[in-house]
């Protein structure tokens, strides 16, 4: 196991820009304050690079409790407020299993196996091209 | 009965949000160690954070106690959170789906319920509350109990 201890409280995660997306890869296990300050980061780096897509990849994360499933959707939610679309790629069987049996069906939630897939997802939908509206 | 799997007893505190990383790492550990395969550790884990996070939010801070337990041939790991906060007057409406005092989801009471074998809440208003679950690697040894 490779847990990063060194986040602290308002520690962040690195949000990567490729082309109008972002991406944010989420390791290990997460502070309660670095999963809301991610959220805070990805709403100021949408609007400041004006991408219109963001891709949350959360293989390396071995649980998804109701706060960070809370987290992830509203991170959806308000991208999508801001003209961008999320997909969470990379989600673990055993982690989507435990989901199920938490009652947390995260409606709303683009999901994708991968990154690789997310991006494809995400070239789909690019406004112009055959856009479907969550929902 | 108590057995002695290294690594598995232990007391942890519960006052900040970095003492819920500590209370998921120790119970993926011990359950790792008592054979516990990859769903069931993921769905302990997962228990043990909704009701850590509970202890801190709204018991105002508590601990943690893990404890080996055997039955016959069955491994199993006890948790038992404790705090001294205002208690829960309805158990009955803390634990449907969806009720939140706070701005939570509502759904990890019910929620830890669902993902452990047994469960367990005593809660007395202005004293504190406890919940204790245990879930067992492999198989449960007797019939799963009902959740009340
Ligand atoms: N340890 C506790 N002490 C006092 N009240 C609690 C405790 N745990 C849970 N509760 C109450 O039960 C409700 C439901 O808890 P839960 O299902 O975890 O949902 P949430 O945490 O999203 O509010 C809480 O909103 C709170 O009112
Ligand atoms: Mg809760």
């Amino acid at each position: 196991m490779n847990h990063d201890l060194s986040l602290s409280g308002t520690a962040h995660v690195p949000v990567l820009r490729l082309g109008d997306v972002l991406l944010i890869t989420l390791q290990g296990d997460l502070h309660d304050g670095t999963a809301e300050q991610l959220q805070q980061d990805i709403a100021e780096q949408i609007v400041r690079n004006r991408v219109t897509g963001v891709v949350i990849d959360i293989s390396g994360v071995e649980i998804v409790d109701s706060f960070l499933g809370r987290v992830l959707a509203e991170i959806a939610a308000s991208s999508r407020l801001l003209a961008a679309r999320t997909v969470v790629a990379g989600m673990r069987p055993a982690v989507a299993i435990t989901l199920v049996e938490l009652g947390l069906s995260l409606p709303g939630l683009r999901t994708a196996l991968n990154t690789e897939a997310a991006l494809e997802l995400l070239a789909m939908t690019t406004p112009g091209g055959p856009r479907r509206e969550p929902r | 009965m108590s057995g002695t799997v290294a690594g598995v007893e232990a007391r942890l505190p519960i006052r900040s949000d970095l003492d819920l990383v500590w209370v998921r790492q120790h119970v993926r550990q011990a359950a790792a160690a008592l054979g516990f395969g990859l769903v069931d550790q993921t769905k302990l884990v997962t228990a043990a954070s909704e009701l850590a996070r509970n202890t801190l939010v709204y018991g105002g801070g508590g601990e943690m106690a893990a404890e080996h337990v055997c039955d016959g041939r069955a491994q199993g790991l006890r948790l038992t959170f404790r705090d001294q906060g205002p208690g829960i007057a309805d158990p009955e409406r803390a634990l449907s789906d969806g009720y939140t005092s706070g701005g939570g989801l509502g759904l990890g009471l019910g929620g830890a319920r669902r993902l452990v074998h047994e469960f367990s809440l005593d809660s007395t208003p202005g004293v504190g509350t406890t919940v204790a679950v245990t879930s067992w690697a492999a198989r449960p040894p007797r019939q799963r109990e009902e959740p009340r």
